[in-house]
């Protein structure tokens, strides 16, 4: 008879709840070690996988592979120009750029007042109410790299905005609660912006806990931005977003070089262009999570691991307690394989039980977890489910070392004759 | 039924070797009844181990209902034993957390026998050794004879060719040794091979033959007046 066979013969069962039933206490013991083994592995990657889809969450509305650059000062005098000078991106480079560096998927040129940049912010005035905002001057691609979502009913800016030099906006969702009454329809309004009126084309949606978001911004389109500041053919910073497969820090050391060619400036300074890259951080951050993935799963299966040898042990010990009785079945025919395969498929049983228990253990904590965290958006967690791949992977390993471990026991309920197995007291 | 030429058996105590069974020569034919005395020490057990396929002989050999019995895996011996043996201990040895029935079904268990064949089949014996209302009590509140009973049940289940008993009523009154002693009789009445190691005289008397050991020979070998229970 195979173990195969032995596991639909009930038996066998009641074999492995009479041996279980004889060694309650110390059952319980070993039972609980793989449950909270398997306890801590499931809720450990639950909450780090949690943690990862929060980020995730956190930085959905920004490409993950961007970076922004901008310029500041020289700090190495170079072909006749002295230190200190104030080199000025241009919506020129933006086909340099392109054309040098092919990584670059989209390169969005940027002005903006009254936030990090400088200048005033605008002030934004409708009917008796206004308001100071921080203004951008945008083209349509900015919202390829940071997703922006406008409101039903409203739109972004478009070509055709730019083309003609539309006055129109988008307002963020604290500027149309200050400016407008509760429940007004703004599309189509018009709005005051630094003495020149502009049609509201569109609400951008706030999204709470984003760290590249404002909730009062104002955006019109680049050309229209050019006219009403009088910027030129400045440009205060590009954002670029590069190829899901291209090496960002790669591709910001090119645009650097590039733009310090154009702009003439030393090849080595390291002041004259600014930037922030957005993929290398991201980078890190998911390297933590994915680190916090790799660490439960270390931490998780050696709990899982310290368990099974407890069980091990336990049958260990049971096996010698049941030495006599283990004897009288070899003299009444059991096979040396017989004999095996019940104390393997009592170690697997012990192994598996304990840990499906631990895994619906752990099962409801996350859920609980999860559900206390619903609402709070700046905490980056959301949906901890597990993945079942690290579940089966977690059952598997239990089978595994299940069976590993009872060989021991079981290698040893056979090594001994049954006839010093019988004359055992 | 069974034969033994020549049999030697020593057991190793640390740098010598103590010579048990000296040269057993043996026959005993299908239907005996057979006891086996000797003073404490002298190989009983020794003896029956080997022709139980528990211990195996140094040399000599063995032959059983003409098979020739050497060499054996564990496997093999464990075959053997479910098929052609059937065991009786002084201590009982039953499983304790089976229940009667349970006890009597194992060795068809292991012999891959359905379980409710198992289970009319153990029924079955219950009620030979007159247990039937006791089939679902656990060991542990059955008497000493009672316990016998079962052991033996289990013993004849599988149909063995030869019961072998080791002190059957060691552990037991004189008058349930008696019980037990007559449904061995009984059973070797209906035609039964049984070999009985015993001490006492009166157990030895109620069997047909009367093997006496002594520092590994067999000493005396003779055929009595069975007394019928
Ligand atoms: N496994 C063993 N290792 C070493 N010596 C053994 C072993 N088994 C038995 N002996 C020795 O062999 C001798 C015979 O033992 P055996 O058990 O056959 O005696 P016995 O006739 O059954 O005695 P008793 O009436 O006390 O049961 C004894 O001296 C015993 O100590
Ligand atoms: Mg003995």
């Amino acid at each position: 008879m195979n173990s195969f066979k032995m596991l639909f013969d009930s038996e066998i069962w009641q074999e492995i709840f009479g041996s279980i039933k004889k060694n309650k206490i110390r059952t319980i013991i070993t039972v609980i070690g793989v449950l909270w083994g398997i306890f801590i592995y499931v809720v450990l990657s639950g909450a780090a996988k949690g943690l990862d889809n929060g980020f995730e969450r956190q930085f959905s509305n920004v490409a993950i592979n961007s970076l922004f650059v901008w310029a500041e000062s020289t700090s190495i005098p170079y072909e006749g120009f002295k230190i200190g000078r104030f080199p000025r991106l241009k919506l020129d480079d933006v086909e340099i750029l392109k054309k040098r560096i092919p990584e670059i998927k989209y390169i969005v040129p940027r002005n903006a007042r009254g936030t990090f940049s400088g200048g005033s912010p605008a002030n934004i005035v409708r009917g008796d109410n206004s308001g100071n905002y921080a203004i951008y001057g945008d083209y349509p691609d900015f919202i390829k790299i940071a997703t922006k979502e406008i409101y039903e009913g409203g739109r972004f800016i478009n070509e055709s905005d730019i083309k003609n030099n539309r006055k129109v906006c988008v307002i963020g969702e604290r500027t149309l609660t200050e400016l407008f009454d509760l429940e007004e329809n703004p599309i189509g309004q018009y709005v005051r912006i630094d003495n020149v009126y502009f049609k509201v084309i569109g609400v951008s949606v706030f999204r709470q806990g984003s760290p590249f978001d404002s909730d009062s911004d104002v955006f019109i389109p680049f050309s229209t931005y050019q006219n009403l500041y009088n910027t030129g053919n400045k440009v205060d910073w590009f954002n670029i977003a590069a190829y899901e497969n291209a090496d960002v820090v790669e591709v910001e050391k090119k645009i650097k070089s590039t733009l310090k060619r154009i702009h003439r400036v030393h090849p080595n300074d390291k002041r004259a262009f600014g930037s922030f890259n957005l993929g290398e951080i991201f980078n890190k951050i998911f390297g933590f999570a994915k680190g916090m993935t790799f660490l439960s799963m270390v931490v998780g299966i050696a709990t899982i691991l310290a368990g099974v040898i407890g069980i091990g042990n336990i049958l260990l010990i049971s096996v010698k307690e049941r030495t006599k009785e283990l004897g009288v079945r070899r003299a009444l025919g059991a096979t040396p394989n017989e004999i095996r395969s019940q104390i393997l498929l009592e170690s697997v049983f012990l192994t598996i039980s304990s840990g499906i228990i631990g895994i619906i253990l752990a099962s409801f904590v996350l859920a609980l977890i999860n559900y206390n965290t619903l609402d709070l958006n700046d905490f980056p967690y959301t949906n901890p489910t597990v993945p079942i791949k690290f579940i089966s992977l977690a059952l598997f390993l239990m089978v595994a070392l299940g069976t590993i471990i009872g060989l021991i026991p079981a290698q040893r309920a056979v090594s001994i004759k049954p006839i010093d197995a019988l004359r055992e007291e | 039924m069974l034969e033994l030429k020549s049999l030697h058996k020593s057991y190793k105590m640390g740098s010598n070797y103590l010579h048990v069974l000296k040269g057993i020569n043996f026959k005993v034919n299908e239907g005996e009844l057979v006891a086996i005395m000797g003073s404490s020490g002298s190989g009983k057990s020794t003896l029956l181990n080997i022709l139980g396929m528990l211990d195996s002989a140094d040399k000599g050999s063995y032959f059983l209902d003409k098979i020739e019995i050497k060499n054996l895996d564990e496997t093999k011996a464990a075959k053997y034993r479910n098929e052609f043996l059937g065991f009786v201990f002084q201590s009982f040895n039953l499983i304790n957390y089976k229940n009667a029935v349970e006890n009597v079904a194992l060795p068809l268990y292991y012999r891959g026998i359905s379980r409710k064949k198992r289970q009319t089949e153990a029924l079955n014996f219950l009620q030979k050794v007159g247990l039937s209302n006791w089939s679902t009590h656990l060991p542990s509140e059955l008497s000493g004879g009672q316990k016998q009973r079962v052991a033996i049940a289990r013993a004849l289940v599988s149909n063995p060719k030869v019961l072998l008993a080791d002190e059957p009523t060691g552990a037991l009154d004189s008058k349930t040794s008696n019980e037990v002693m007559s449904i061995i009789q009984k059973i070797n009445n209906e035609g039964k091979t049984i070999l009985v190691v015993t001490h006492e005289e009166e157990i030895a008397k109620m069997c047909k033959r009367v093997v006496k050991l002594k520092d590994g020979l067999i000493i005396e070998d003779k055929y009595i007046k069975q007394k019928l229970l």
